[in-house]
């Protein structure tokens, strides 16, 4: 299905500035660029080079990276709808979205605001108001301390009272910030300092909520869209109940084994829920819902959802562009009998982040992008290009990928494909966890809530098996094609380039030339013996198995694949080698191989770990625990450093003295930088 | 008896080339016809592929490999630009040459290789061969090496792991003009002529290896495992008492830090070669081209047939064009003078070499020659004189002569044809191929009629038995030293 372009009224918005960055700035400046709307970007320092900025009509500077003095700056962006000329701002999803002083700034300066009234969003943005207005317009909630009285000791008889576990939420919270699940009473205080310390980098704002912790529940969200005439429809649900860190990763519409009762319950419900706020524009309320289908009001989400687009897919819609006409003042383009469900979409979310890790958000350089075709049933969500930097400065989703299919099996089935030829280089991400998610029975089965990933971590968390010895040799005759290659371009610069040296046959007198070569599969070392053969194929030995092997590199478009028989079988795969590392993607899935370093060229690197802590990625340090000096023991904590917007305790490699500490808080270190200094131990020298 | 003289000959021309020149159409028939391949002669398994070359005994191999170093062929494979080429010379040296002590490559393993883009000389010891030390082939080959390196200017990389001359020979190793002290003579000669000289010291220098680092213009040494010393630490303490350690006396600490002989401090053997290949690649070295080159094209067909052509019988003839056939590009030939003196395919030789020379054309010589004619007629003719012709024009071509006895190379046959003693600037022999001043066959018959002659004047008979028992010996020798192998091994 492709998004339906209704027809458009005379609009009084010919410009938008886009007060955003990354995909979702991308994502509207299409839709506008559809309507015939010219589009103005805004960027910080860190995104002179971004996507959202090169597909602008306009790009403003606005500031250096930290968002605080960028994207968050209202002044600046304001600033540049004037400067611009734009008659309206979208602000995206994050940042300014939810920002009540922000929504009135605009309408102060005469500039549209593509969102609800500032009314809605205060009333919405503050939980504990929000719910009070849902129980009164009969919206089903669950109970909590929404109070005032912020004391420790208050909150934590709050929490007894509701009766372990809670949830402590920011109330000014959102996106997973500033939340914390105590189960018992004697985390309750970590938890709670936790949740304030993040909630007040995170928005300024550490007044805290208690409520019941729902088990297992699913979450389970509706597409609202209001307009200025008091219309509302929804646009059915969509399940988000995977996730990991209480941020989504794949979501789905429609949502899985609801029955069209309890959808056309949820939807009124939601319908009811806008109206009670005299909602505007595109907004989310979102439900817990429980194994027996009751679900009760959580939040509304007054902006454009990350997730948005499984609902277009379903219903053929274009939600950026009903944003821009209702904004405009126009009535929502359908009413709610003309807005059908058709079939089932997914969305997956790739992030920079590693799920081996506990889903550790990364930052780096995209060396190697390449996505399976966008069509009409396929879409890819991205704000960043081959070459780009996935920043630490911002949020680390690298992309969403969305499929439709007549059904849910056909859907997934789709997504789980597409994945498979989603490949990236240069960072970790999620896209092989996402793949076994994916094909995981109970997910297939519809089983979703928002425990899954725990609950199934087995599964998910396959124990790494060993590389087959097919792929190996895949990757050693993509190693050797390669080096021939690179012999090929060298040749081109020199005079004597038919000089039988300059080729690559490993031509020896008398004899075969075997050569030795060696792979690291994870932490295993491979030892391969490979024959070159004079018509060019080679005969691989690994361990006691002899293979036979041929082929040769074939380019499509950016992308190089590897063309391999091996013993007669034939495959192709993706082939990315950068720097020591060979990739492999197909449908079979994806092989990191290492070409060992060695030991002279990597000493920097080696002796750097045995001098103590170091960053485990590029961060601001927000605490140091530690002073010249101090004795520690192994696992101590040294330092808290926030990161990918989160926070991380780096703790005591080994039990020592601290001789020197590199960092001062407030300052940022790099990856893999080292932290601290060990005083020299006597006693055991390596 | 004699069988006919088919002395063959012919030219390589333009393995190489941007573009094939093809003018107007002006294309060349080739040469060649297409064999019964399956007939038993042409079958491949007829002949005995040669075993990997190892060097020293196994236990000899394990011990060197237990001390963290590379085997001398494992570290050309890793000096040389990865899956490139290695031509090896040589590699029969020292066969069978010392009785009982097997000498496997005469110790030393050399040929050029691609480093960095730029084709060098390799010269490796191979400790795991006697500890490396230098017999009297071992010179003569490493001699042989130094040699093309100055023919054809090639860089030279010394990969030194060896315990100096070999004591028990020393009288062939030490005091002649191309005995051991040839070898830092050339470095000498070459580094003034601008060859480079690198030496990667990977085991020990003793006394007169000393110079070999010594000598050369730029040297790496490994730390632990290369030393460096004009005597040894026994040496030292029977002249002065003094005790040392080698490590002390002549390691990578006391050369790179205070005495300066050496200039890289590598930790292993793979740094080591890695730090050859960063020097080499910092030689400023650009080969210039003085001759049209196009891009080389496979014969039409296939090379292993000429087992079955060529076969192992001598007296068997062929037709030398089908082994051109599987030799050139394409199997193109431009075959001169082909109606004129058809036992040499190309015609006269001395007029063709002198042409060749005249446009700078290297010259590749097919010898399969029995000798030059002999015989009451051929004399008249004056063979002498047409014979010392050709002889003269090959000793003195300057263009690059290289030789492949691909059969019989007898007598002056040899000499026209480019033998060693033209200093051709390679030598390869077919293992099917013969060497010797003349054939056995024949050098016994001319033994035998002395034999035969001296008795008559005796007055003695000499019985048919006694002239098969005289001739018998002699042929057998002939065909033992005129082996392939005999002469590689020398």
């Amino acid at each position: 299905i492709s998004l339906r372009c209704a027809s458009t009224g005379r609009s009084k918005i010919e410009k938008v500035l886009i007060a955003n960055r990354g995909e979702i700035a991308c994502r509207v400046m299409r839709t506008a660029k559809k309507m015939g709307v010219q589009s103005v970007a805004v960027y910080s320092e860190a995104d002179r080079n971004s996507m959202h900025v090169s597909l602008a009509d306009e790009a403003y500077l606005i500031g250096p990276a930290a968002s605080q003095q960028s994207y968050l700056a209202m002044d600046k962006i304001i600033k540049v709808a004037k400067a611009s000329g734009a008659q309206a701002v979208h602000p995206g999803y994050g940042f300014l979205s939810e920002n009540t002083e922000f929504a009135e700034l605009c309408k102060k300066e005469n500039k549209i605001f593509i969102g609800p009234p500032s009314s809605a969003i205060r009333d919405m943005g503050i939980k504990s108001t929000s719910k009070s207005i849902m129980s009164a317009a009969g919206v089903p909630i669950i109970e909590g301390y929404h109070g005032e009285d912020q004391s420790d000791q208050h909150l934590q008889e709050q929490a007894a009272k509701i009766g372990y576990p809670v949830m402590i939420k920011a109330v000014r919270g959102g996106g997973g910030k500033g939340m914390r699940i105590a189960r018992s009473e004697a985390e309750f205080v970590d938890q709670l300092e936790s949740a304030r310390r993040e909630a007040r980098k995170s928005f300024n704002d550490d007044v805290m909520l208690i409520e019941k912790f729902v088990d297992n529940p699913r979450h389970v969200e509706v597409q609202v869209f209001g307009d200025q005439h008091g219309n509302a429809v929804y646009l059915f649900e969509r399940d988000c109940s995977v996730q990991r860190r209480h941020q989504k990763i794949i979501e789905e519409a429609p949502g899985p084994g609801i029955s069209p009762e309890v959808r056309r319950k949820l939807g009124e419900a939601a319908v009811r829920a806008a109206k009670a706020v005299n909602y505007v524009g595109a907004g989310t309320v979102e439900f817990i819902m429980d194994s027996e289908h009751n679900f009760y009001f959580m939040e509304m989400n007054t902006r454009l959802q990350v997730e948005h687009p499984v609902t277009e897919m379903i219903t053929g819609t274009d939600l950026v562009e009903w944003q821009l006409r209702v904004a405009a003042g126009e009535r929502i383009p359908m009413t709610q009998d003309e807005i059908a469900l058709n079939g089932h979409a997914f969305e997956a979310r790739i992030y920079a982040e590693d799920p081996n890790n506990n889903f550790m958000p990364g930052a780096g350089p995209l060396l190697h992008l390449s996505t399976p075709p966008a069509d009409s049933v396929t879409r890819i969500e991205t704000g960043v290009r081959q070459g780009d930097e996935v920043s630490v400065h911002y949020d680390p989703m690298i992309a969403k990928l969305v499929v439709w299919g007549k059904d849910r099996q056909a859907a997934l089935t789709k997504l789980k494909f597409c994945l498979r030829q989603y490949n990236i280089v240069g960072l970790s991400t999620n896209i092989d966890f996402l793949l076994s998610l994916s094909g995981h029975p109970a997910f297939e089965a519809g089983d979703v809530h928002t425990n899954f990933i725990p609950q199934h971590y087995k599964e998910l968390f396959p124990p790494k098996k060993g590389t087959s010895d097919e792929m190996l040799c895949q990757a050693a005759l993509g190693l050797l094609l390669n080096e021939q290659l690179l012999t090929q371009e060298f040749n081109l610069q020199w005079e004597d380039r038919f000089s039988p040296f300059a080729s690559s046959s490993g031509r020896r007198m008398n004899v075969l030339y075997t050569r030795n070569l060696s792979l690291m599969d994870g932490e295993n070392k491979v030892d391969m013996k490979i024959t070159y053969n004079h018509d060019g194929s080679y005969v691989i030995q690994i361990h006691d198995r002899v293979l036979k092997v041929s082929g040769e590199l074939v380019n499509e478009g950016d992308v190089t694949y590897v063309k391999c028989s091996v013993d007669g079988i034939v495959c192709k795969s993706k082939l990315i080698i950068i720097d020591h590392n060979i990739h492999l993607f197909s449908m079979d899935g994806s092989v990191q191989l290492g070409i060992p370093v060695p030991k002279f060229l990597s000493e920097v690197s080696t002796s750097g770990s045995q001098g103590g802590a170091v960053a485990p990625m590029t961060g601001t340090i927000e605490k140091v625990l530690v002073k010249a000096g101090d004795k520690v023991v192994a696992g101590d904590p040294l330092m808290v450093m926030i990161a990918m917007k989160m926070e991380h305790t780096i703790r005591a490699p080994k039990t020592g003295t601290i001789r020197k500490v590199y960092f001062k808080e407030g300052v940022q270190a790099s990856r893999h930088a080292p932290l601290v200094e060990y005083e020299e131990e006597e006693a055991d020298s390596d | 008896m004699l069988h006919t003289m088919r002395p063959r000959w012919g030219s390589l021309r333009g393995s190489i080339g941007v573009l094939r020149r093809l003018y107007h159409g002006d294309q060349v028939a080739a040469v060649g016809s297409r064999p019964d391949s399956s007939s038993p002669a042409y079958q491949v398994a007829n002949y005995n592929p040669q075993h990997a070359l190892t060097g020293g005994g196994e236990k000899a191999r394990t011990l060197h490999t237990s001390r963290g170093k590379l085997l001398p062929r494992e570290r050309i494979d890793r000096l040389i630009d990865p899956g490139s080429p290695f031509l090896e010379f040589s590699q029969f040296a020292g066969y069978q040459l010392y009785g009982n002590e097997e000498v496997p490559a005469g110790g030393l393993v050399t040929g050029i290789g691609r480093i960095s883009g730029i084709e060098c000389l390799i010269v490796a010891n191979d400790a795991t061969v006697k500890g490396g030390t230098y017999y009297p082939i071992t010179v003569k080959k490493h001699l042989r090496a130094q040699e093309i390196a100055t023919q054809n200017h090639l860089p030279c990389v010394y990969l030194v792991d060896s315990g100096g001359a070999n004591l028990p020979r020393q009288a062939d190793v030490f005091p002649d003009r191309d005995h051991f002290g040839r070898i830092f003579f050339n470095q000498a000669r070459m580094s003034s002529q601008g060859i480079s000289q690198i030496a990667v010291v990977m085991g020990s220098c003793t006394a007169g290896g000393a110079y070999v680092p010594a000598m050369a213009d730029e040297s790496i040494i490994v730390q632990k495992q290369g030393t460096i010393f004009l005597g040894g630490p026994p040496l030292v303490k029977a002249a002065t008492g003094e005790q040392v350690s080698a490590e002390d006396l002549g390691g990578a600490d006391l050369h790179c830090r205070k005495s300066g002989v050496t200039d890289h401090y590598a930790t292993d053997d793979s740094h080591a070669l890695h730090l050859a290949r960063k020097a080499v690649r910092n030689l400023n070295y650009k080969k210039k081209l003085d001759v049209t080159v196009e891009k080389p094209e496979d014969p039409l067909f296939p090379a292993d047939e000429l087992y079955g052509i060529v076969g192992d019988n001598l007296k068997k003839n062929f037709d030398v064009r089908e082994v051109i056939a599987r030799i050139v590009d394409g199997s193109r030939f431009d075959e001169f003078k082909a109606l004129y003196g058809d036992t040499l395919v190309t015609g006269t030789g001395t007029h063709f070499i002198q042409l060749c020379c005249q446009r700078n054309i290297p010259l590749l010589f097919l010898q399969n020659i029995t000798g030059f004619m002999v015989g009451r007629d051929y004399e008249a003719g004056g063979i002498a004189k047409d014979g010392a012709k050709m002889v003269t024009a090959v000793a003195c071509a300057s263009v690059p002569k290289i030789t492949v006895i691909i059969g019989g190379s007898y007598g002056a046959g040899n000499y026209g044809m480019c033998g060693r003693a033209y200093s051709p600037r390679f030598l390869y022999m077919w293992p099917n191929a013969r060497i010797s001043v003349m054939g056995g066959e024949q050098a016994a018959t001319v033994l035998a009629t002395i034999a035969k002659d001296q008795k008559a004047r005796e007055g003695k008979s000499f019985s048919e038995e006694e002239e098969a028992a005289l001739k018998a010996p002699i042929i057998k020798r002939f065909e033992e030293e005129g082996n392939p192998y005999y002469s590689s091994a020398r």
